[in-house]
């Protein structure tokens, strides 16, 4: 049942043409800034050849390109998870899946996943561009993978937070709007953490931004993804609350 | 058998308003229910409790013996409902939609494409399965509303308002379907038109201000018959009451009488006759006009209610 209405969801996504407009944005912008990093690569490379142990194509082209394609992520996340319920409030199709025999727990990861299953088509085809780089370099696989865990664990909380701010409002732009607003939130609150020296931990520990970075760089941390894990599940459980109460008084 | 539903003393409050206030709903197999009610009545609020949508404030549901809260998915596999607003995807087609919805209702994919026929032909859709809902319009967005709540073939069908928006013939083929459903299903129908509940409803129940003030059935209606009677000589009630086709009859005022009698439409030259003949001084002899449309205007017109459901 989850996967009808994910699928429906993500059926519904592509019959519209926001899907298609920014998956094709998507990829000019991120060719674009694929081509300016391996220009900036072909112009250190000789001097990259003297230095010992030297970070390779993988660190100077991926790894930016990964980062950088988190920013795109930010932007697009609220475009497509602030539909989600709050759109279905809006025009009263809720109804349909209320009065069916299907659980708030099903609704809610129905409509997680349809929107997860997205993002993850817009990870692969932007993913798929450096690979093109086999042809012709030695890339670091292990990064690339870790690079692309970190790319999905990061969009995975990304949907999470949209899904709730989208149970949460009435309106598709009021969610797109809080969407925005707490993910640029968690992604520059460990600027407080490296600013300060009390209670910097904190901050970097609730920040999105600390715990993506070390992906890029290879490094796989158990902490990082029970912090990916536990922000998605907490938002989603949140979500169904949220709807189970809105149930009770609207 | 026990009865499709059973909802006893529902109540609805949002807030500091009160918009279902004690009222009990039953239905039985074979039964079209009409809720009526002025806009604002609580009637939405009554059919949004019953199939599950809202939750209510106090109060107990049994669908076919399920308790809605307790076993919510047993208890709403027997429901179809159609909202006020059909609940629809304007991107789909009618067909993928109504594909959808048997999924959401645990239809067996075996049995899915059947189903889906016959909800598209009890509802006139066969030339339009192919569109996309957004670019049907009015009357035919309702159709497939009413589809998607039938398709699954539930023991209970629910529909608010489901004539809005239709054309005269639409109207009477809707009616036609519905009349044929509530052979083989329950059916409770949410409406302010009077006389669709007059067609096509067995039993009425009308609310007003969150309250039930009102359930009989039709049969029962049409056979309420009443007379006032007024003379000139003051007459005692015992020999009102000798007169033909008089099964009861109480004195409202001097010289006026209320007769009331199942046959009493038949035997008004009768009791003009038997006024004449003994010299009774006949005054006024009417017919006491109880359509519905009086029933509801004098239930809803901010009288005590239940002083008017005794007077009916």
């Amino acid at each position: 049942m989850i996967l009808q209405i994910a699928l429906r969801e993500l059926r519904s996504l592509f019959l519209s043409p926001l899907a298609w407009i920014i998956l094709g944005v998507i990829q000019a912008i991120m060719a674009w800034k694929f081509l300016g990093f391996i220009d900036y690569f072909f112009t250190i490379q000789a001097d990259l050849i003297k230095i010992k142990d030297a970070p390779g194509v993988t660190d100077l082209v991926i790894a930016p390109l990964f980062d950088f394609s988190k920013v795109l992520l930010l932007i697009i996340c609220p475009l497509i998870t602030m539909r989600l319920l709050s759109e279905e409030k809006q025009s009263g199709s809720i109804k349909l899946l209320l009065s069916s025999p299907v659980s708030m727990t099903e609704i809610v990861l129905g409509k997680y996943l349809g929107a997860l299953l997205f993002f993850i088509i817009v990870i692969l085809i932007t993913g798929i561009m450096p690979l093109s780089l086999l042809s012709s370099a030695d890339l670091d696989m292990g990064k690339f993978a870790s690079g692309m865990l970190g790319q999905f664990l990061t969009i995975a909380a990304f949907t999470a937070l949209g899904l709730y701010m989208s149970a949460v409002s009435s309106q598709p732009v009021n969610a797109a709007a809080g969407t925005f607003g707490l993910l640029i939130l968690f992604s520059i609150i460990n600027i407080a953490g490296n600013a300060t020296t009390e209670g910097n931990n904190f901050f970097n520990y609730i920040s999105i931004t600390h715990h993506s970075i070390q992906m890029l760089r290879g490094i796989v941390n158990t902490a990082d993804i029970a912090y990916f894990i536990l922000f998605s599940i907490g938002f989603i459980l949140l979500s169904i609350r949220q709807l189970d109460s809105q149930r009770m008084q609207s | 058998m026990s009865a499709l539903i059973q909802a006893h003393h529902l109540y609805k409050s949002y807030r500091d308003t009160h918009a279902v206030i004690d009222v009990s709903i039953e239905l039985q197999q074979g039964e079209i229910l009409g809720l009526l009610g002025p806009n604002g009545a609580g009637k939405s609020s009554c059919l949004q409790m019953l199939c599950g949508v809202l939750a209510p404030s106090a109060g107990e549901i049994l669908i076919n013996g399920a308790d809605l809260l307790d076993k919510p998915n047993q208890a709403k596999r027997n429901i179809g409902y159609l909202p006020d607003k059909p609940p629809l995807y304007p991107e789909l087609t009618v067909n993928e939609y109504l594909n959808y919805a048997a999924n959401l209702r645990r239809v067996k994919k075996s049995q899915i494409k059947n189903l889906r026929e016959q909800a598209i032909q009890h509802c006139g859709l066969e030339d339009h399965s192919t569109r996309l809902i957004g670019n049907l319009s009015k009357g035919y967005q309702q159709r497939v509303g009413i589809a998607q709540a039938i398709i699954h073939q539930p023991d209970i069908i629910i529909l608010d308002e489901p004539t809005v928006g239709l054309d005269p013939i639409q109207l009477a083929e809707i009616r036609q379907l519905i009349l044929k459903l509530g052979k083989q299903h329950g059916i409770i129908l949410s409406t302010h038109i009077l006389p669709e509940v007059q067609a096509v409803c067995s039993r009425v129940q009308m609310i007003h201000q969150g309250k039930s003030v009102f359930n009989k059935t039709i049969q029962d209606l049409k056979q309420n018959h009443k007379i006032r009677l007024q003379l000139q000589r003051n007459i005692d009630l015992e020999s009102i009451k000798q007169l033909p086709g008089v099964d009861t009859a109480k004195q409202t005022a001097d010289n006026t009488f209320l007769l009331c009698g199942e046959q009493l439409h038949n035997s008004l030259a009768g009791i003009s006759q038997h006024c004449v003949e003994n010299s009774w001084g006949l005054i006024e002899l009417s017919p006491i006009d109880n359509t519905l449309e009086q029933i509801f205007l004098n239930l809803t017109s901010g009288e005590d209610a239940h002083h008017n459901e005794q007077a009916s």
